[in-house]
């Protein structure tokens, strides 16, 4: 009982250990106003993130994503500036157009046995590459609904703004939580992270369920697209560069093995949030480049692996 | 209703045929099972049982033949499409999912549910209350991984049992079980066939196919040979039908051979590990076959790994030759030339996707460091030989280990064991899985290593088995070395009856 969730009790020891040294530094850590940015900055992160987990807990990996997020920003700008679409319309459109583009290459993945790992790699230069064709620049979103979304948020006690875009992706969460642990799919989604061979003889539906977890993660993606837009007010094919392996930094981070079958959607949420929390403290260190960031989330991530390593080999051994 | 007097076909199969490359797995198979009974798939290593039963359950497409159950032409397309005109099927090879829960793996697919939402509760009621049918009576919520590989195979059968409201499969569902288990098992078999369901049974136990089938089918190089009931078919003639050849009578039996005698190769003193298994002295001469008995979960299995440096030991002192020595980790074990083949070996050994040679020389190269790599000739020659000897069907050497019947895997894992000719070898099961054939020429072959001065330790729960081929019998219980016997004395009565306890 204790083992399974070891790893997600790490991860939160560090969050918390994490946390406790940032507030002796800067008590103002405290502030209900530094934890609604750390949830508001980090929104579309961990919305991507609970796709991120579902494909790697069924044994996958996406790389599509970040382009994904990049292509939403930019034809959410197209067609709301250029062509004046309404931007609810524009919403559907996108989210509808990604869950399609994921459903292909969940096929693709199924149907042709091709590496997951090539088919969203080819995603992911196929998305980017449509952000160009549908333009160069960086066009800025002046749509009055992004004003108001981001005015919309609820007063926290101390001044901190719990945002729009933050209560949507605790949302998403609570949605991802109730989807992984208490829905067959969610089920079927660990059966063919545990044993792919194993699930099909046990009839697991497993083309159906590869499908659904692209799908998932593309319209995540496309959803994380929107909040970032919001976030930035512009569409630019440049964007999000990268924000894959931020995500899948995020989801191993948070306790999910790389090898699929293992892991938690709450796990993401502290790994999200302990990234969030180094790019914090460094903005108000000051001093330190942004690239700490980078440095900090690679150390962690290779402690990480090799504590689940060491785990997955003490739970066979005591067998 | 239908009467179970008359005894309708449930199950026509006729003209089956599958091949594959370089193998013709099938061919023109007829197989008939009524409702009701129980029905034996026999036949040796290779023979085509298991692409029979994964054609039938839509794991693979069928060349040509016919398929009907209860006279309708079927043709399932999966195993979850099978499973839905009720035919339920454990796989030799499954191993459910070891990192879903015991309930999990009871229930996928049709968990209950309401409003889109699982029952947990109501899963986990359920699955303890079908479990302790089977007499089985642990947490559900755990990860079947954490359980023994007998408690992972009665969850396959549970879960099979409960899912088939026609026809039941099941490929070898005993290998892993204990008597008490297996008893419980055709207990629950016979309450099914009074219920009228059709059931297949593929082991190679014959004791356990005289004990439950009603009527045997025999199969041979991917043939029928033929299909007869069990009160009418007497073993040696069964025997003769799997092998297309008699198997001499002694073929099972060692001969009288005098005791060894001599210093002891390997020697452990007063050896053991908290919780594992309590301290204990034993020693093994070259030539010299010790035999292990004793239930799942005594011992046994836990003695070789403390051995094998696999788990180490917390009192006492091994010996090599006299001199002591340490043992700290499988590399130790495997520098001092012991070997060890594993019990589990279905998911400890095998490399699916590599060719039959080059696991069979996996651990002579990673003995020999992978600087000195073996050449390629050598690697042949090393390869045929094993084929030859423990006779492994395959088409030749290149082809994918995965890619055989369950029992050839086996053989050639053995065979890797072998290649790197150890000093002392410990073999878990070495039996188990393997036709009768095979297993009268792995037994020859233990023979066959003793006479060569090979120190054996053997772990098997057919008490035949290892009285005929054991100079000495090591009765566990209760993770106690309790007794050893030799002499006269090595006699699987006295085994059985030091095993349960009244002397
Ligand atoms: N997927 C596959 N590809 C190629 N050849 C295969 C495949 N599956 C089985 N074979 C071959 O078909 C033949 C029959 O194998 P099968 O697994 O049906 O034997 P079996 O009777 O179940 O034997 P065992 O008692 O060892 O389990 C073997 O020669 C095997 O090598
Ligand atoms: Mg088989």
């Amino acid at each position: 009982m204790m083992r399974r969730h070891l790893p997600v009790l790490i991860t939160l020891g560090v969050f918390i250990a994490g946390y406790l040294i940032c507030l002796a530094q800067f008590p103002s850590f405290a502030s209900t106003r530094v934890i609604g940015n750390l949830l508001t900055d980090n929104a579309f992160l961990g919305i991507v993130a609970v796709g991120m987990t579902f494909v790697i807990l069924s044994g996958g990996i996406d790389l599509s994503v970040g382009s994904v997020i990049a292509f939403t920003g930019v034809f959410l700008a197209v067609v709301i500036e250029r062509y004046n679409v309404n931007p609810y319309l524009a919403f559907l459109l996108i989210l509808g157009i990604a869950a399609l583009f994921g459903a292909g290459m969940g096929l693709l993945i199924h149907i042709f046995e091709i590496p997951a790992f090539i088919v969203t790699l080819a995603g992911m230069f196929l998305v980017r590459g449509m952000c160009f064709v549908l333009t160069t620049d960086s066009i800025p979103i002046n749509a009055p609904i992004y004003g108001q979304v981001t005015d919309i948020a609820f007063s926290l006690p101390g001044g901190g703004r719990l945002t729009f875009v933050a209560i949507v992706m605790l949302l998403v969460f609570a949605l991802g939580i109730v989807l992984a642990h208490f829905t067959r799919f969610g089920a079927n989604v660990y059966a063919l992270g545990g044993n792919r061979t194993s699930a099909q003889l046990m009839g697991v539906p497993v083309g159906k369920t590869t499908v659904k977890i692209y799908m998932l993660s593309s319209f995540l993606a496309a959803l994380a697209g929107i909040a970032f837009s919001f976030y930035t007010s512009a569409g630019y094919s440049l964007a999000a560069t990268g924000v894959e392996l931020d995500t899948i930094a995020a989801v191993v981070i948070g306790g999910t093995l790389l090898t699929g079958g293992s892991g938690t959607i709450i796990g993401t949420l502290v790994g999200v949030l302990i990234q969030g929390l180094i790019q914090t403290y460094i903005t108000f260190e000051g001093t330190l480049s942004s690239w700490w960031t980078k440095i900090a989330i690679g150390a962690l991530l290779f402690a990480f692996i090799v504590l689940q390593r060491g785990l997955s080999a003490a739970s066979i051994r005591t067998r | 209703m239908q009467s179970l007097n008359v005894q309708p076909d449930l199950l026509e199969i006729s003209s089956l045929t599958k091949g594959f490359p370089g193998v013709q797995a099938l061919d023109h198979v007829h197989f008939m099972l009524r409702a009701g009974e129980i029905h034996g798939l026999l036949g040796e290593n290779g023979a085509g049982k298991s692409t029979m039963i994964k054609v039938l359950t839509g794991v693979y497409r069928r060349d040509a033949g016919s398929i009907r159950l209860d006279g309708q032409e079927i043709e399932a397309r999966d195993t979850a499409h099978a499973l839905s005109l009720g035919i339920g099927t454990v796989y030799q090879e499954v191993n459910l999912l070891p990192n879903l829960s015991v309930a999990e793996n009871l229930f996928i697919g049709r968990q209950p549910h309401r409003f889109g939402l699982v029952r947990t509760g109501e899963m986990r009621r359920r699955s303890a209350e079908l479990l302790s049918t089977y007499g089985l009576d642990i947490n559900v919520t755990e990860p079947l991984g954490s359980f023994s590989v007998a408690v992972q195979q009665i969850v396959a059968i549970a879960r099979a049992v409960d899912l088939s409201a026609k026809v039941l499969i099941l490929d070898e569902p005993t290998a892993s079980l204990d008597a008490n288990e297996v008893e419980t098992l055709f207990r629950i078999l016979n309450d099914l066939k009074t219920r009228g369901i059709g059931i297949v049974f593929v082991t190679h136990f014959l004791d356990q196919v005289y004990a439950v089938c009603d009527r045997i089918t025999v199969l041979r190089n991917g043939r029928l040979v033929g299909s007869r009931p069990t009160a009418e078919l007497p073993r040696i003639e069964l025997v003769s039908m799997m092998l297309g050849r008699e198997l001499a009578a002694e073929a099972l039996h060692r001969n009288q051979r005098p005791a060894v005698t001599g210093d002891p190769l390997v020697a452990f003193k007063d050896y053991g590990k908290r919780r594992l298994v309590e301290p204990f002295d034993l020693a093994v001469r070259p030539g010299e076959v010790v035999g292990l008995a004793g239930l799942l979960g005594s011992g046994r299995t836990e003695t070789a790994k403390l051995i094998f440096g696999i788990e180490r030991a917390e009192t006492g002192q091994a010996y090599v030759d006299g001199k002591p020595v340490r043992i700290a980790s499988a590399r130790d074990a495997s520098r001092l030339r012991f070997g060890f083949t594993p019990e589990d070996r279905k998911t400890e050994g095998i490399v699916a996707e590599l060719s039959v040679r080059e696991n069979i020389i996996l651990a002579l190269q990673a003995q020999r460091g992978w600087l000195h790599q073996l050449t390629r000739r050598r690697q042949d020659e090393i390869a045929n030989r094993f084929i030859r000897l423990l006779d492994i069907r395959t088409p030749d050497a290149e082809k994918p280990i995965g890619l055989l019947s369950g029992g050839n895997q086996q053989k050639a894992l053995l065979a890797r064991w072998l290649a790197t000719e150890p000093r002392f070898l410990i073999l878990d099961e070495p039996t188990r899985g393997i036709d009768v054939g095979a297993h009268a020429e792995i037994i020859r072959l233990i023979e066959r290593l003793c006479e060569d001065g090979l120190a054996l330790l053997v772990i098997s729960s057919e008490l035949e088995e290892i009285a005929s081929y054991s100079d000495r019998v090591v009765v566990l219980r209760e993770r106690r070395h309790v007794r050893e016997l030799s002499g006269e004395d090595v006699n699987a009565d006295t085994i059985m009856t030091t095993i349960a306890g009244h002397q």
